[in-house]
């Protein structure tokens, strides 16, 4: 065994004047960087990851994670990473992991776009008095309606209208299923949903009974393992998803290690325990878009027509895609953007494929307009969103919704350290190992989650209410009402969105 | 799809007046009524549109249209000769108004579109539309400023005492009437620019902003409608035009789309209204005006007056005898009308509407 030769990212340090022993550190690092040496706690500071579970939970405040100073020269080409995965790939051959959604310096749209106020010719509304609306309904519209009077004056619908998901405010909890995630992560979520009046999705994992009192704000997927899939499980909750892709690994498949599948994410996935759950790069039975109108009808004859949502990464393609998909059927497209996180995919994949969210969304409101099927389908956007500012952002490009994943992992305690695919979160969110799920107490970080749902609810109220419309419908596809900075004409075309100034 | 325009924003005032029994009024009465409201406007802009005023020509379809020079004006007519039989031609008749130095050339022609040049089952007003939309948007220096059968629109650059007097609109009776002065805040000086704003027979005065205009124009978009004014106004004539002749919806109806009322008193209704307003509400929420607005439209069977949803604009109604009046301000309701019946605000959203008896 030679050392490494990939030096630590991070230094673990424990200031020993202040360390009263307690131990407390050694038992909270889910990474075993600590362990004891009979006097003193011994660091091994190659395994930090900097989820800084130790520092917040060491009592006299003696833990210092600092970035290693010791980085390789300073180099504007080669970067650190590029020359540490080079050292790891020599010394083990293999692909370099990573988890959460890419860190590259890529342009980052959403922040070189503003959002407009109101200004004297048109009043702003404020919204502590005024109603302001962000109720959204998710499914297929028809293009229009036909209302009858009844014999006693009263309107009446001719027809009945296809089925909707109804939520409180524009945003979901993306995917992320019961293996990647634990079973208390998934508690956060759907507790949260419910109370927020917003739904989660299962992610391919199957749905674990404990979940069965949230069904009404649950969309169940079914992804290219088919884990835990069973008419049953189709109909449990308001809408079923079939995932072709995930922004942070497009094109390619998941690997749930047989080590994060323990009896019970066994028993709800339905796969022997301890095996390793693959799920293939594309679903074997969808090798075309009539492959995928196939699975989509079989779905609804299964649920006797609930919403079908088919989730796609932003690749270079995606409008014509997006058109595929909506002319196969489904009521929901939800594409996910290439900062999306992930709970394991290969670095190099995450880093360099598909194309930014702002992009993907803009191009496929476009032309399910030209279209002329936009309505046709409800458009969720997801891979990165950060902020209420984000939301509205997206909201504007002409998202019915956005699909929120790493912001609710980080009311649990994520600090987004991306080691994810080690099972070994600290934070008992994406981890299996039993002493570190119990220390995510579902009630506790559910309402965390609940006030981060009801602080964004606010704050799109504000901006509502500065743009002086007081319903989230107005700003659905209002690009009128975003301005560039800073961007190129090209990008400024492509958004359909003008420059500040114009 | 364009997204790098120019939006025109404007404040301003308006005023209408109806005979349920299809009296015709002087155009004097309206001229009087929005001349009062002189500081709603900064005379960049007025118009006046009436129904009723063409009674010999009732079943042609009426076109005025601006040119802006002769050899526009002739490629507009050989398209209108090889797609219409036309009925006439003649000058929009205006007065000499020493404020008004130079308009556009204004003519009108009445027609009815030629049997065979409607495509399969293609309706004639679709065929109208069309015609507009393809000379407004593609035919550079000409515009079709009013379309409908037995109305007109009239309207300009100039304040409304001028732009009254340029037309002669002292001369027409009609039993419908609306009228519109306006506060344009950005470059001015085009006459296409001034309300009311026409498509068939629809006509629509508009005072506000509406703050939903980027969806709006898009949703519009979807559906084959071209945006050639930038105007909220013409958003609102379109939305009109879409929800009522080609969706078939009902004009209350429609007025719920465009001003939807709050969930909250949605949810408050019995089980089959809840359904209707909820599906309205999903299905035309890129078709809701949001943003401070009041609006009179006016169609061949009446005329209906609308609010925002919470009223950020005026609107004042009176009645007396057969005719109903609405406008900005009450002042210029009683300066032709000094003791109506009845006076009232009508409440954010709900609509006022007023059907011409058979
Ligand atoms: S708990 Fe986290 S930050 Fe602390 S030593 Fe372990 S990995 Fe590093
Ligand atoms: S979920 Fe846990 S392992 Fe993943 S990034 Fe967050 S803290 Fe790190």
């Amino acid at each position: 065994m030679f050392k490494s030769l990939a030096p630590p990212e991070y230094l673990a340090t424990i200031d020993r004047e202040k360390c009263i022993r307690c131990k407390r550190c050694i038992q909270n690092c889910g990474w075993g960087v600590y362990s004891w040496g009979g006097d003193k706690i011994l660091i091994d500071t190659f395994k930090c990851v900097k989820c800084l579970r130790c520092y917040h939970y060491c009592p006299e405040e003696a833990i210092e994670i600092k970035d290693n100073p010791t980085k390789f020269k300073q180099n504007a080409y080669w970067s650190f990473n590029n020359i540490r995965n080079i050292k790891k790939q020599a010394e083990t051959g293999g692909i370099p992991l990573t988890g959460m959604g890419s860190d590259m310096p890529y342009p980052i749209l959403f922040d070189n776009l503003l959002i407009d106020a109101c200004q004297v010719t048109n009043p702003s509304i404020d919204p502590v008095r005024e109603p302001m609306e962000l109720r959204t309904y998710l499914g297929k519209k028809p293009s229009n309606i036909k209302v009858e009077k009844t014999k006693d004056g009263k309107l009446k619908l001719s027809e009945p209208m296809p089925p909707q998901i109804k939520l409180d405010l524009p945003i979901i909890f993306s995917p992320m299923s019961y293996g990647s995630i634990s079973l208390n992560a998934q508690k956060v979520l759907a507790t949260a949903a419910k109370a927020s009046g917003i739904v989660m999705n299962t992610g391919e994992g199957g749905l674990h009974e404990d979940l069965f009192p949230y069904k009404g704000n649950i969309i169940v997927q079914v992804a290219s393992g088919r884990f835990g899939v069973n008419p049953e499980y189709l109909n449990a909750g308001v809408a079923v998803e079939i995932k072709i892709g995930q922004g942070a690994k497009p094109g390619i498949g998941g690997h749930l290690p047989g080590e994060k599948i323990p009896l019970e994410v066994a028993r709800t996935r339905m796969i022997p325990v301890g095996t390793d759950a693959i799920s293939p790069a594309p679903q074997h039975d969808i090798y075309s878009i009539e492959d995928l109108r196939q699975l989509i009808y079989a779905i609804k004859e299964t649920t006797n027509y609930k919403p079908v949502s088919v989730k796609i990464a932003a690749v270079h393609n995606v409008a014509a895609i997006a058109s595929g998909v909506v002319r196969a059927g489904a009521d929901i497209v939800y594409i996910d953007g290439f900062r999306g996180g992930t709970g394991a995919a290969p670095s190099i994949i995450r880093d360099h494929l598909g194309i930014p969210i702002e992009h993907a969304l803009a191009a496929v409101d476009d032309r399910l307009r030209q279209e002329g099927i936009r309505n046709e389908a409800s458009i969720i956007a997801a891979g990165g969103i950060r902020s209420s500012a984000d939301v509205a952002k997206a909201i504007a490009l002409g998202a019915d919704a956005v699909g929120i994943g790493t912001a609710a992992l980080i009311t649990m305690g994520c600090t987004t350290c991306g080691k994810c695919y080690t099972g070994n979160c600290s934070w008992g969110i994406t981890t299996q190992r039993p002493e570190l799920t119990a220390r995510l107490d579902p009630e506790v970080y559910a309402e965390r989650l609940t006030n981060l749902i009801r602080a964004w609810s606010h704050e799109l109220k504000e901006i509502l209410g500065a743009l002086g419309i007081n319903s989230i419908e107005s700003l659905r596809g209002n690009r009128e009402r975003l301005r560039g900075v800073g961007l190129d004409s090209f990008t400024l075309d492509i958004l359909g969105v003008k420059p500040a100034g114009r | 799809m364009n997204h790098n325009y120019q939006k025109d924003i404007s404040g301003c005032g308006l005023t209408g007046l109806i005979s349920r029994k299809r009296r015709r009024i002087s155009g004097s009465e309206i001229v009087k009524s929005l001349c009062l409201m002189t500081d709603r406007g900064n005379g960049l802009g007025a118009g006046y549109a009436a129904y009723g005023i063409y009674p010999e020509f009732k079943d042609f379809y009426a076109f005025h249209i601006m040119y802006d020079e002769p050899s526009v004006k002739r490629s507009v007519e050989e398209y209108l000769k090889a797609n219409y039989h036309i009925e006439k031609i003649e000058e929009i008749p205006t007065r000499a108004v020493k404020a008004i130095p130079i308009s556009p050339m204004l003519v009108r022609y009445f027609v009815s579109p030629l049997k065979e040049k409607l495509s399969g089952d293609q309706q004639e007003t679709d065929f109208v539309v069309n015609t507009v939309m393809k000379v407004n948007s593609e035919i550079d220096g000409a515009y079709i400023f009013s379309s409908g059968k037995n109305m007109g629109a009239f309207k300009g650059v100039g304040n409304p005492s001028e732009i009254a007097e340029f037309f002669r609109i002292d001369e027409y009776e009609g039993y419908i009437w609306t009228a519109h002065t306006r506060f344009p805040t950005n470059t001015p000086g085009w006459w296409g620019g001034a309300h009311p704003f026409t498509l068939l027979d629809w006509s629509i005065v508009h005072n506000g902003e509406i703050s939903s205009y980027g969806i709006n124009k898009r949703y519009l978009e979807m559906y084959g409608y071209k945006l050639t004014l930038l105007t909220d106004t013409e958003v609102a004539a379109y939305l009109l035009d879409l929800l009522i002749r080609r969706h078939g919806l009902s004009i209350p109806v429609a007025c719920l789309a465009l001003a939807s009322p709050f969930w909250k008193n949605i949810d408050q209704r019995d089980a089959g209204e809840k359904e209707v307003l909820t599906a309205l509400r999903q299905t035309y929420g890129s078709a809701l005006l949001n943003g401070p607005f009041s609006i009179l439209f006016g169609h061949s069977n009446g005329l209906v007056g609308i609010n925002d949803r919470i009223k950020l604009r005026p609107l004042v109604a009176a009645v007396k005898d057969d005719v109903t009046y609405m406008a900005s301000e009450e002042s210029a309701i009683r300066a032709i009308c000094p003791q109506p019946e009845k006076v009232w605000a009508p409440r954010a959203g709900e609509p006022v509407i007023v059907n011409l008896e058979d």
